[in-house]
């Protein structure tokens, strides 16, 4: 039961978004410039940072929401994202990734578990500086995020066949107000 | 020396902010609605204070500071009363209410799922509304985001403390729409 009076239609950081449509706003925007933006970092790369996060974090349905929308990204390869999910290390993904999934891991306990080689070594791999910026506040922001989903103990749907066809509406429209206007045609089990 | 090529020297987040001025400006919005947009029930010193106290628990020199010299501008105290709150809001001359929000915002600080029933329930018997315990959790997470950005980055900070309270009436007058995006 969320700890507030939500929207008993709408899971997760949607229903607290419908709730206060003014901080929806801003919330909103950042996850769309972090998470589709394409300069340097992939979609793909980005959604997994995230899931990667929210896994860490134990936020349930952050990590599926974002886990699905990777997916999707990756051609239906989920595999690959539980991988990363399970051990990035041992996942088939570049050594690149490796390193900024490493510094995002970092990010995820606090700001300053971040070393400098953390960052040595990503750039040893080929990241840039904007890459690192990008990965330490996707990071940060799902700090932000998978706090406020379980700080406010929103519903998150246990049925994880209702993820996929939220992801393929994120993958076509976005981050828009889409996501906590309108009712999800799913059963919450509460 | 921040980890990346800052391309300015500003302290603290206006470094990234300037470097990245589209996600900064975003950050801004976020800022401006939580600690100082007006439509609020919590007074702006408050809200100044839970962040404050989010920054002080996560070891955010600049963040702790910038916010406490806000809150203290706003509660028109001095720097112990701040510091005090800091160490053991509980035993400060401050009101049972925020005490119970400070509980709240310092679970959500080591992360959501620490936050229970019973301190829910505490601040609603002690007249807290449900906006003000939604405020209180997305400031608290909004700042363990900004804290982990300012140090993750290892920006750098201003170490004398004056140098804060000096710039907090102009920020309190201006707001944080605009903040840092001028170099």
């Amino acid at each position: 039961m969320p700890y507030i009076d939500v929207d008993k239609d709408l899971p997760g950081i949607r229903s607290l978004m419908a709730f206060r449509p003014e901080t929806a706003e801003p919330l909103s925007a950042l996850a769309e410039i972090l998470l589709r933006d394409e300069t340097g970092l992939s979609r793909a790369d980005r959604e997994l940072i995230a899931t990667y996060v929210s896994y860490q974090n134990d936020c349930f349905y952050c990590h599926n929401s974002h886990g699905e929308i990777a997916v999707c990204y990756l051609d239906g390869d989920r595999d690959l994202v539980n991988a990363v999910r399970r051990n990035y290390k041992e996942a088939p993904i570049s050594d690149k990734l490796k390193s900024l999934l490493q510094i995002a891991g970092k990010v995820q306990k606090s700001g300053k578990s971040v070393l400098p080689e953390d960052i040595d070594n990503a750039r040893e791999h080929g990241a840039t500086d904007r890459d690192i910026h990008d990965t330490v506040l996707i990071a940060a922001a799902f700090c932000l995020f998978n706090r406020y989903v379980d700080g406010l103990a929103s519903v998150a749907p246990q049925d994880l066949s209702t993820y996929p066809p939220r992801a393929m509406q994120i993958v076509e429209k976005g981050y828009g107000s889409h996501i906590f206007s309108k009712a999800q045609n799913v059963k919450l089990k509460v | 020396m921040a980890y990346i090529n800052l391309e300015n020297d500003l302290p603290g987040i206006r470094g990234p902010m300037i470097y990245r001025p589209d996600t900064g400006a975003i950050l801004n919005q976020l800022a401006e609605i939580l600690l100082h947009d007006e439509d609020n029930t919590l007074s702006r010193g408050d809200r100044e204070m839970i962040g404050t106290y989010v920054s002080s628990q996560n070891d955010c020199f600049f963040c702790q500071h910038v916010h406490g010299a806000m809150a203290q501008h706003y509660f028109g105290c001095d720097t112990d009363f701040i510091d005090g709150i800091k160490k053991d809001f509980r035993s400060a001359d401050i009101s049972e209410k925020m005490k119970s929000l400070l509980a709240i915002a310092g679970s959500v600080q080591k992360g959501g799922k620490y936050v229970t029933q019973e301190q829910i329930s505490e601040a609603k018997k002690l007249g807290a509304t449900d906006r003000e315990i939604h405020d209180t959790v997305l400031i608290a997470a909004a700042f363990s985001m900004f804290n982990r950005y300012v140090d993750g980055l290892n920006t750098w900070a201003p170490q004398d403390r004056q140098v804060y309270i000096d710039r907090a009436p102009m920020r309190a007058r201006e707001g944080y729409s605009q903040a840092g995006l001028v170099k």
